[in-house]
């Protein structure tokens, strides 16, 4: 008997295999988005969480130095001999060729066991590792960038992350010249009981509790929490497709389920027919979900190494390694999706009367009673997304703006459209356009599921098309300010420099230091640069936030600095406040820049003034100011004269060239999940229409009766798309925009720490428009022509025996 | 996954040089008769005290070794250990981390069911670890030989001692009430007839007293310990696999010192019969007979704990017994080292070192 209703039930796919396919590719698409967005993420984590391991050994307790960068030999000796088992560190970031590499010099006699590490391949030698010129130990790929610029011996480790070098605390002491200055000291989890206090003993350190997460991780937190968003924006679009096709299959099948229940089949094994039906179909559609979340992964994860190298440094390797708690959760996200979206059609076979007869339409119009309530809660939610907005603060609220925003919109846009519709339905006076209105409006509980997936999808793209449009030409703008000298020059070595010093006044306007070294300031690890702020270029061009009157001239008498836009508001400074630099120098701050593209702090400080506090600065970068005509001239024999090879000497339209590919590329993630989300919203679209078509024969009957010809019918239901769409899209250009204000000036504050100006693109949404409706047409082909084509016979049937 | 991998890997293969003792020289590359530019003891090189107290960076290795065999009032049996070894990468010193001296402490306390292991490793250079000859101070980290003030004639004559593990503690303070012993011909030590040896004395007539703390638990202690100072650049020869080597206090007030270095050829012998003033009897190669008597299960390792000591010449025949067969030194290089008793021709205690296993 149980085998007999199941396959009576599973019948109902062989005769509507379309409807089939639309379950299950919808679950599949909103399955794929999730579970691709997460296998990045999860990707992307685990390379922070090891290079964390590896680098910051963050499981650890560590000592750091309470001012400054630098914690004394002296004071590890002396914690050693009172018993402290601790290990120093001196790191710092060292050029080899043109690769800049974190130098982390360890010493392997004193590291903690539970320091994370590496392993080495063959059984190396400590007297190697120990003795001039020494071991780099680091990942392949910088094993191949360093190869011929060092002396020093290459050991490759699979665990290094790429741009890092472990190597013996003494190389790493006179490379970086750090004599006798320690970085920090990781503390062994085994001490003795009765340590001498480190108060008493030490106080010019601190005590740093093991951080729980990498400082990467933290940085690129708001980055992945965008994706996930966008993943989840998808997932929920996709699930609106589910939860449409469930309830018209189960209502399709009202008749079968009564003739079951008829034949003595208990409402139970129904039930659980029913419920294994979507539980393998959900199954099946999850693992075809998580295969394609696997490849438009794969697709994706080189441009989203690219974004997060160049955005925030963080290195990811761009190949993809499968993980099985990320197939469980794809699949459990299909599951529990399908549970959600089909649980109000169970309830409803449970509860319902055993002999009524199937209504589809009655189905439909049930969901009708919903507006109004849906139009309460957008509301609300749409007044909690501009409380919020006004009152709130941080990443999160951010995020629920957002999230209230979205959901309001799309809660709202039926009821809308429904009172628009109304509207036109009463003004018109010639009973086809009356018609016209009225089916539509008639229409719109059907369709209302799709047309919010819509709203979405278009709102998504029209927000965040306006925010990278508008940070792209601040970013270019800001770049054109920024990039002011002619040409770009590194000497290869100090005495190269000392030449180039010599070498360049004379041929050229003027000659700008590039000049920074790497320290801590409040906390964090920054680059503090020098800048000859006497020099025009400076004063004309450096584009500034905010700052006093005299800012160029205070930088310059070393009695100022500048801070960058992401260090000012993640410290909350002030003009004024005092900023204590590496070694105990204390220096008020005259002035904010915009700094895109760094994720990290930066400060400023006169040149002269960087030279003397940090005497070991590497002098080896400088910014050339020539007439424009004499640019390539001078980098001409930058390289035949002066001897320096080509790659050393870049000039400014290749370097804006440069910097704008990296741009460009940042943002080619947003663009392809923005693509895959319309796409599966007019997915949406196409198998709602597809199920009306299907129900809608005894509405278009009568009026095919009346002398409407089927073309024209089919020419309405264009026409009918057409608007419904184009009333989508209006809706949807106000809600992007208040997404665009959100994500300018909420989420992007908290993910890089800048606030953007916004900038309005009208040709942008002409091109989305066209997308929109070239989409809209496609999927309403397959209706219309079965429309079109239809038999008047069965249109006749209709009168004859529908119900 | 950790650097404890690495580390570990790059320690056994270059500190076993630290541990001539203890080390399996074959496969070593370097390690045969040569020293590189390191100096080699000669026969007839006189020791001049106190600077040979303190290190010679020239030889690639050398160490402060002591042992002591201590009662506690109400008969508890300890042996304390307290053991500085230096390593040198390259015949110099220099300041700062590219200092070649390596540096590695062993402590250890063995009851007679518990054995407890500290091990430290540094590098000198930056004050971490070292030897200073006068005032005579040995140290690593808190790990410390002190020379104390002395009516004797030498720095050695009182020394404090004292080490830390995770689990135990102890400061004990050493008085000598006999002078140095010069081992082998006149301090020059043979170690293998193709002629490997060190420069080798000892100070085997410390009185012991002091506290070890175990588990948080303090006890007076009183016994005898042996303080060893070997220097040398060439560890072993190559077909030699390692050593059984005692120091034993003989209830007669003699003491005496031996070791077997094993190799294909039924192995090398040496010994010492010091007599109770202190006057060394070197006696010629194959003047000692050692037998395995039990075997005893260590680890995953079958060890000999138990052995006849023979020394026909001087009518010694005695079997030691230890007082805990699991005396491993679960260290960096690891090895057997721990307090024996022994009875036969004569009763005493001691120790016993066993490497190679």
């Amino acid at each position: 008997m149980l085998w007999t209703a199941a396959t009576a039930l599973l019948s109902h796919w062989r005769r509507r295999p379309l409807q089939l396919a639309t379950l299950v590719l919808g679950l599949s698409l909103a399955t794929a988005l999730w579970s691709g967005v997460q296998a990045i993420n999860a990707e992307a984590r685990a390379s922070y969480a090891r290079a964390s391991s590896v680098l910051d050994q963050k499981e650890l307790t560590q000592l750091v130095p309470r001012r400054g960068d630098s914690i004394p030999q002296g004071t590890y000796t002396k914690l050693r001999r009172a018993g402290w088992n601790v290990s120093p560190v001196i790191e710092g970031d060292h050029r080899i060729g043109n690769t800049r590499v974190r130098l982390i010099g360890i010493d392997p006699l004193t590291m903690p066991a539970k320091a994370g590490g590496f392993e080495t391949g063959d059984t190396s030698d400590l007297t190697a590792f120990m003795s001039q010129p020494g071991v780099l130990i680091v990942s392949q790929g910088t094993a191949l960038k360093l190869k011929s610029h060092t002396r020093m011996q290459l050991q490759i480790s699979p665990d290094m992350p790429d741009g890092a070098a472990f190597t013996d605390i003494g190389i790493a002491e006179s490379v970086l010249k750090r004599r006798g200055e320690l970085s920090r000291l990781l503390v062994a989890v085994e001490q003795r009981p009765d340590l001498p206090s480190l108060g008493t003993l030490a106080p010019e350190i601190a005590l740093k509790e093991p951080g729980d997460r990498p400082d990467v991780a933290q940085l690129t937190d708001s980055f992945h929490l965008n994706l996930t968003a966008f993943g989840f924006l998808a997932f929920v679009v996709g699930l609106f497709i589910v939860y449409a096709t469930v309830g018209l299959a189960f209502e399709q099948r009202r008749a079968t389920f009564r003739t079951l229940r008829s034949l003595g089949l208990p409402l139970s094994s129904l039930t659980l027919l029913l419920v294994t039906e979507l539980l393998v179909l959900a199954f099946v559609a999850g693992v075809v979900g998580v295969v394609i979340g696997y490849v438009v992964a794969s697709l994706l994860l080189p441009d989203v190494a690219a974004t997060l190298q160049g955005l925030y440094g963080a290195s990811v390797p761009s190949s993809l390694s499968i993980r099985p708690s990320w197939w469980a959760t794809g699949i459990a996200m299909a599951i529990a999706g399908t549970i959600v979206s089909s649980a109000e059609s169970l309830w409803r076979v449970r509860s319902m009367p055993l002999l009524t007869a199937a209504q589809p339409r009655a189905w439909l119009r049930a969901t009708t009673v919903g507006i109004r309530l849906q139009l309460a809660v957008g509301l609300l939610l749409l007044i909690m997304s501009g409380a919020l907005a006004t009152f709130g603060h941080g990443l999160m609220v951010g995020f629920a703006v957002l999230g209230c925003l979205l959901l309001g919109a799309a809660l709202m846009l039926p009821g809308v459209l429904s009172a628009c519709l109304a509207v036109l339905q009463k003004r018109s006076s010639r009973a086809l356009v009356t018609w016209f209105w009225a089916d539509t409006r008639q229409q719109l509980p059907g369709l209302s599921l799709a047309l919010m997936a819509l709203l979405l999808a278009l709102a998504a793209n029209v927000g965040v098309g306006t925010m990278v449009s508008s940070f792209r030409l601040t970013f270019i703008g800001w770049l054109d300010q920024r990039l002011a000298a002619e040409l770009y020059v590194m000497a290869r070595d100090e005495s190269e420099a000392s030449r180039l010093r010599a070498w360049l006044p004379a041929r050229s306007t003027s000659v700008l230091p590039i000049w920074s070294v790497t320290g801590e300031v409040l906390g964090d690890r920054l680059e503090i640069f020098g800048a000859a702020a006497d020099d025009p270029t400076y004063r004309d061009n450096w584009p500034l936030l905010s700052g006093t009157v005299d800012v160029w001239d205070r930088i310059a008498a070393g009695r100022g600095v500048l801070v960058n836009e992401q260090f000012w508001r993640r410290k909350g400074l002030g003009i004024g406040t005092g900023l204590v630099l590496p070694g105990g120098w204390e220096v008020p701050i005259v002035g904010v820049y915009s700094d895109y593209g760094n994720p990290k702090g930066q400060v400023i400080v006169g040149i002269d003034a960087l030279a003397a506090h940090y005497p070991q600065v590497s002098k080896l970068r400088y910014g050339v100011r020539v007439p424009p005509a004499d640019a390539a001239g001078l980098k001409e024999r930058l390289t035949s004269e002066f001897g320096l090879p080509a790659e050393n000497v870049i000039d400014q339209t290749t370097l804006k060239r440069q910097s704008r590919a990296v741009f460009d590329r940042t943002f080619v993630v947003t663009g392809a999940l923005n693509a895959f989300t319309l796409g599966v919203a007019g997915f949406a679209m196409f198998s709602s229409l597809l199920t009306l078509s299907g129900i809608r024969l005894p509405q278009l009957a009568p009026v095919w009766a009346m002398g409407i010809r089927r073309r024209d019918l089919a020419l309405l239901e264009v026409l009918r798309t057409l608007a419904l769409w184009l009333a989508t899209f209006i809706a949807a250009v106000p809600v992007g925009l208040a997404l665009a204000w959100v994500l300018l000036s909420i989420v992007n504050v908290e993910a890089f720490g800048w606030r953007l100006p916004m900038r309005i693109f009208p040709m942008d949404w002409l091109i989305l428009a066209i997308v929109a409706l070239a989409a809209a047409i496609v999927s309403i082909f397959v209706p219309l022509r079965r429309l079109a084509t239809i038999a008047p016979s069965d249109l006749l049937r209709v009168f004859a025996n529908e119900r | 996954m950790n650097v404890r991998r690495i580390v570990a890997s790059l320690l056994t293969a270059t500190l076993v040089l630290v541990l001539p003792k203890a080390a399996i020289p074959q496969g070593f590359a370097g390690l045969g008769s040569t020293a590189d530019s390191f100096a080699i003891p000669h026969p007839g090189g006189r020791l001049a005290f106190p600077a040979d107290h303190g290190p010679h960076p020239d030889f690639r290795i050398e160490w402060w070794y002591a042992t002591a065999n201590l009662q506690a009032e109400d008969g508890t049996v300890f042996g304390v250990q307290w053991t500085l070894f230096r390593s040198a990468l390259a015949p110099r010193t220099d300041s700062g981390w590219l200092d070649p001296q390596i540096w590695m402490g062993h402590a250890a306390i063995t009851t007679k069911d518990k054995h407890f292991v500290a091990e430290r490793l540094a590098r000198g250079g930056v004050g971490q670890a070292g030897v200073a000859a006068e005032p005579f101070f040995a140290w690593i980290d808190d790990w410390e030989m002190k020379g104390l003030p002395h009516s004797g004639a030498d720095q050695l004559d009182k020394v404090s001692l004292h080490a830390t593990g995770k689990d135990f503690s102890y400061t004990l303070e050493l008085s000598a009430n006999g002078p140095l012993v010069l081992q082998g011909d006149q301090g020059y030590s043979v170690k293998s007839a193709e002629g490997q040896a060190s420069y080798y004395y000892s100070q085997p007539f410390y009185e012991v007293s002091g506290s070890v703390d175990i588990g948080g638990k303090t006890v007076r202690v009183r016994g005898k310990a042996w303080l060893d100072r070997e220097w040398s650049s060439q560890p072993l020869a190559k077909d030699q696999t390692g050593w059984e080597w005692f120091s034993l206090h003989l209830n007669s007030g003699e003491k005496v010192m031996a070791f077997r270095l094993r190799d294909a050829r039924g192995g090398y012998t040496s010994a010492n019969w010091i007599s109770p003033k202190g006057k060394p009897n070197p006696l010629p190669v194959g003047s000692l007979e050692i037998t395995p008597v039990r075997i005893a299960r260590v680890g995953n390792k079958d060890i000999p704990v138990a052995w006849r000591v023979q020394i026909p010449a001087r009518g010694f025949d005695v079997t030691t017994r230890p007082l805990n067969d699991q005396a491993w030194m679960a260290t960096t290089t690891p090895y057997w080292e721990g307090p024996v008793t022994f009875e036969g021709s004569a009763k005493g205690l001691g120790y016993l070192e066993m490497t190679g296993y």
